[in-house]
């Protein structure tokens, strides 16, 4: 039983879950500055949520491929992006990047005023006032959007397929690989995968209910309420 | 900011509703559900278009996709009437099944297997065999587990022994017309496809035709499935598959009629 696509799918999900985690924090908090075009640029990094895989992935063929401009100026390096492993970590990263986009800059705004007024009056640089006071407040939805982005990208299947192909051993994920077990009509194959997302998936959503900072939270809230 | 809330919901729900309203069509009286190989695309649709003008009370709905994909989809119970696979290979299987109509399987068309490439590609090939030398990068192959060309193109890398240099450059695709769509792109170097696909697409060239004995026969069987609903239209299309107007509708396409 050829183990790889388990291998692959962890691989690429662990690396695209940090990529998004930083890219996505990092964008939250800049966002709020950009004024007028706030509207334009939150809609776009938005959109992956929204889009079909489908779609996603041909804009990235468009993008990235052989013919575009970004894949000449790899070509030239002697790199191909499309059907490499590279390529499933970008097309996870960039279904899974508004999940933190978004829980991060709702978790910013969660952020009570007061403490940063009062950092500011004490002289805290927005730097420091950034890493230790929004930061540990904000914990909590970060690392809830965090996990899901990891979810979402263990699970990409549509723009993964387009864009890094279907080559066991190398692109293969999980998804990928139901999908081709049911094509050559391999149930069990199928049924196998198919359990062993099953089964992290259920690891998921259980770290995301009893992480300890869920429960600190929910902790503090139930005190609060009978107080 | 409540007020743009609802004008983006508005403009929203008016999309929605062009795209819903379309005209009402009459409902012809009979449907036939016709699952067939990608490789026949252009060809059925030419026929089924040239059938429905002759019989107006009949609409043809195709299903395209690889043979093995259609064949696991017949045996899940998938709605098909007739169906026509790329090799003798998902018939027999959907026969040793009993998914078939007695007496309705004929044998339809033949075809050739044609080693592709962009059509402004440097690469010059004269023999099968350099397909493992390192010229080439990337060849685009149909899935050898469910896709008849692919299974081809296992057994003339099996003739030549190939095999394991090839693997290490394929990539898979889920049916022929994708292995078609991604040398056009350039996103392979090559591919092994069918002379009927090559033939409609003008951003390939054929390089080379695989020599016939490398591989077992391409022969496309069609037959009309056990569990249709609608018999006898089923049986009057499979069997005007096979007359001359249809016959030189798929020579027109580059297929040999058996």
């Amino acid at each position: 039983m050829d183990l790889s696509p388990l291998y692959i799918s962890v691989k690429t999900a662990l690396l695209a879950t940090g990529l998004t985690f930083f890219l996505g924090v990092y964008a939250a908090r800049y966002a709020q500055k950009l004024g007028r075009w706030q509207g334009v640029v939150d809609g776009v990094l938005t959109l992956p949520l929204v889009l079909p895989p489908t779609v996603i992935g041909f804009f990235l063929l468009l993008f990235l491929g052989r013919n575009s401009f970004c894949g000449r100026f790899l070509q030239y390096f002697n790199m191909n992006l499309v059907f490499s492993w590279e390529a499933t970590v970008v097309a996870a990263s960039v279904v899974a990047f508004p999940l933190v986009y978004r829980t991060a800059r709702g978790a910013f705004e969660q952020v009570d005023e007061n403490c940063i007024y009062a950092a500011r009056t004490l002289g805290m640089s927005e730097n420091e006032i950034f890493w230790r006071i929004i930061m540990p407040l904000a914990r909590p939805g970060i690392v809830a959007g965090t996990i899901l982005a990891f979810a979402r990208a263990l699970g990409e299947f549509g723009a993964t397929i387009m864009l890094a192909g279907n080559i066991p051993g190398k692109t293969q994920t999980m998804a990928t690989a139901v999908y081709s077990a049911v094509q050559a009509g391999d149930q069990e194959t199928a049924f196998l995968w198919a359990a062993v997302i099953m089964v992290l998936a259920f690891l998921i959503v259980g770290v995301l209910n009893y992480w300890p900072e869920s429960y600190y939270m929910q902790g503090r809230r139930r005190r609060h309420a009978g107080g | 900011m409540k007020r743009q809330g609802w004008f983006y919901l508005l403009l929203l729900l008016a999309v929605m509703g062009l795209g819903g309203c379309s005209s009402e069509r009459e409902k012809p009286q009979t449907e036939i559900y016709v699952s067939a190989a990608a490789s026949l695309t252009d060809a059925l649709q030419n026929i089924g278009t040239k059938y429905e003008a002759e019989n107006p009370s009949v609409k043809i709905i195709y299903n395209f996709g690889s043979s093995g994909a259609l064949q696991t989809q017949i045996e899940q119970g998938a709605p098909a009437d007739v169906f026509i696979s790329a090799a003798p290979k998902q018939m027999d299987a959907l026969e040793e099944k009993g998914l078939l109509l007695e007496g309705t399987r004929q044998d339809l068309l033949a075809n050739e297997v044609v080693l592709i490439v962009p059509k402004d590609s440097p690469l010059t090939i004269s023999s099968l065999s350099e397909l493992a030398g390192t010229a080439v990068g990337k060849i685009a192959l149909g899935e050898p587990k469910g896709v008849p060309v692919g299974q081809y193109a296992g057994q003339i890398f099996k003739s030549l022994g190939i095999e394991a240099a090839v693997t290490s450059k394929a990539v898979y695709a889920s049916d022929v017309r994708q292995v078609l769509a991604w040398v056009e792109a350039g996103e392979a170097d090559c591919g092994l496809v069918y002379a009927t696909d090559a033939a409609v697409s003008d951003k390939v060239r054929v390089l080379l035709k695989a020599p016939p004995a490398s591989h077992k026969e391409v022969v496309y069987p069609v037959a009309v499935i056990n569990s249709t609903q609608q018999e006898r239209a089923a049986r009057d299309f499979a069997a005007y598959l096979g007359c001359e107007s249809a016959k030189n509708i798929f020579k027109e396409f580059g297929f040999t009629v058996k």
